[in-house]
């Protein structure tokens, strides 16, 4: 086993997700698959590889400190489930 | 058993740019909730960040100008947690490859010299702001600071007191303050400190289990948090108790920290490479024109201005405290060359003055070159001392020049002597009883007179002719 239960469901509790029983142990089942798939490419010697930390070969994209108008307080808050005051309202969290 | 602390600091600094790290919002404090948002920092899906340049061109400044060693390659990362003044679910930060790591800064404590060493410095986006309801369960979110930029600047756990780290955390500030990045407001959260805290045995190399302090707004704060906390610890060691790893708040009214039970303690980010933004690379000519850009630091300048004014180490001290008051001292100088003289009023008069508005000096309406005039005329006797310093208090009141306050009220010196002479005939003639105590010996009567006749000039008199008159006068009859 790649992954135990317990760790699939201290990742769903991070993620703020929770699922029935059945459900957990499709998807530790499913995870372990992947990680058993993955596991082929330890098989390749990379001990020469620098660690690759992005996808793309570009490096230093810049944009200039200017300000740009900001988007309209309407549609900033017309996702918003609650809204008092121009604020978005959230149950307290501390 | 005697304890030793063991303290790291993690200081967040906002940087002082116009627009955010990721986005092209205004940064500008105290604007209505939610007015400089856009898609982009409210973490909307398919937007693209792009590094703000000033950003890392002051990032790499601060890490300069603290010795550290840039990375020639380094990424963002995502840090990953829930919580609602975070609007996309995670933090863009750096987390390995950090931009500068490996420096330190140099700080004073009771006149001993300590080099406090640093981690590492990366650039990061700040959350949004929480207001709770003092009535209901409920938290206002405003996402205005989403956004803005910050640097961490994360220290070794070579701080031992609490004065030092107090040391170290003005150091900073100042470093901030000279490289023109932050305006280290720790009130307005500007500047904003967590401590790391742990002890042991002194003299042990290992290290005991550590909480982390939060909530210090003040350099006060941090001083008395890490002292009540040192207490708490070692009341804790010394009962054969054990120290639980956790989070802390300071309470400054009740004067404790307290523990964060309740929030999340569980750290685990998940952090990963953030695949929106491309690597920064750093070549040695970016590095080297950065280090042309530096200004003079506070300890450079402290040093220089030992050396070049003969200054003794605590005026250089204050005076280098800030860019602007080590300007003001050097503009004085270029009108009025006598370097103690005016250290001597930018730290009583002006520093006493500005300290009670809690005003900077850059707000003072008495102008380098007025304080100089003031100075000068001090020099030439056209006022006295005495009289000078309530022209100081006009001058900072009004922002008038010496000249205008004095000619205005009349306040020139009077150093006729001959009608010196006679108004101190005239005080002697009204009393007779203190001439005869002063014959006699009381020879601390001099101050009397001296003090009549200032009492009949408004303090205009020149001292040192009156003292001199009157000792004549006396001594001869």
């Amino acid at each position: 086993m790649k992954i135990s239960k317990e760790e699939v469901l201290h990742v769903a509790k991070l993620a703020r997700l929770s699922f029935s029983e059945k459900e957990i142990g499709l998807f530790t089942h499913q995870l372990n698959q992947i990680l058993i798939y993955m596991e082929k490419l330890n098989e390749v010697d990379t001990s020469k590889i620098e660690p690759t930390y992005h996808a793309l070969e570009i490096t230093n994209v810049f944009r200039e400190d200017d300000i740009k108008p900001s988007l309209d307080k309407e549609k900033v808050l017309s996702n918003a489930p609650k809204k008092d005051r121009d604020m978005i309202v959230v149950p307290r969290v501390i | 058993m005697k304890y030793e602390a063991v303290i790291g600091l993690e200081v967040h600094a906002q940087l002082l740019t116009d627009s955010k790290i990721f986005c092209s919002c205004s940064t500008k404090f105290g604007a209505p909730p939610n007015t400089h948002v856009c898609p982009i920092c409210m973490g909307m899906p398919g937007v693209l960040p792009v590094l703000n340049k000033k950003v890392l061109e002051y990032a790499l400044k601060m890490a300069l100008a603290t010795h550290c060693k840039i990375a020639p390659y380094s990424v963002f990362a995502r840090k990953n947690y829930f919580y609602p003044d975070l609007p996309k679910g995670y933090q863009i930060s750096q987390y390995e490859l950090p931009l500068a790591e490996d420096g330190y800064i140099e700080i004073e404590v009771d006149g001993k010299k300590k080099r406090i060493g640093i981690t590492r410095i990366h650039m990061e986006e700040d959350a949004g702001k929480l207001i709770h309801d003092p009535y209901r369960p409920l938290s206002y979110v405003d996402f205005n600071r989403t956004g803005v930029p910050l640097i961490e600047i994360v220290s070794k756990p070579d701080i031992r007191t609490p004065e030092e780290a107090v040391a170290y955390l003005k150091m900073l500030r100042s470093i901030l303050r000279y490289l023109e990045i932050c305006d280290g407001n720790m009130e307005e959260g500007s500047l904003r400190c967590d401590a790391n805290i742990s002890l042991r045995p002194l003299g042990s190399s290992e290290f005991g289990v550590k909480t982390e302090l939060k909530n210090m707004n003040s350099f006060r704060h941090v001083e008395r948090a890490l002292s009540y906390e040192i207490e708490r610890q070692k009341s804790i060691l010394e009962s054969g108790g054990r120290i639980v790893q956790e989070t802390r708040l300071w309470d400054e009214t009740k004067g404790i920290t307290r523990s964060m039970r309740g929030k999340e303690e569980a750290h685990d980010y998940r952090y990963f490479p953030d695949p929106d933004l491309v690597p920064i690379v750093i070549d040695k000519d970016w590095i080297e024109e950065i280090k042309r850009g530096l200004p003079e630091l506070p300890s450079e300048k402290k040093r220089r201005f030992i050396s070049q004014y003969n200054l003794p180490p605590y005026d250089a001290e204050v005076l280098t405290s800030s860019k602007s008051l080590s300007e003001y001292f050097e503009e004085t100088l270029k009108e009025y060359n006598r370097p103690k003289v005016v250290s001597n009023w930018i730290m009583s008069e002006l520093l006493r003055q500005l300290n009670k508005d809690k005003k900077e000096v850059t707000e003072c309406l008495i102008r380098p070159k007025d304080l100089a005039g003031l100075l000068k005329m001090i020099e030439e006797g056209t006022i006295s001392g005495k009289i000078a310093k309530s022209v100081f208090e006009e001058m900072y009141m009004t922002g008038k020049t010496a000249k205008e306050i004095v000619k205005e009220k009349g306040l020139v010196q009077i150093t006729d002597e001959t009608a010196l002479r006679g108004m101190a005939k005239g005080i002697l003639d009204r009393y007779p009883n203190q001439v005869k105590e002063y014959k006699g010996g009381k020879k601390k009567l001099l101050g009397f007179f001296i003090g009549q006749i200032m009492k009949e000039t408004k303090g205009k008199a020149n001292p040192q002719l009156v003292n001199k008159i009157f000792k004549e006068l006396l001594d001869e009859e």
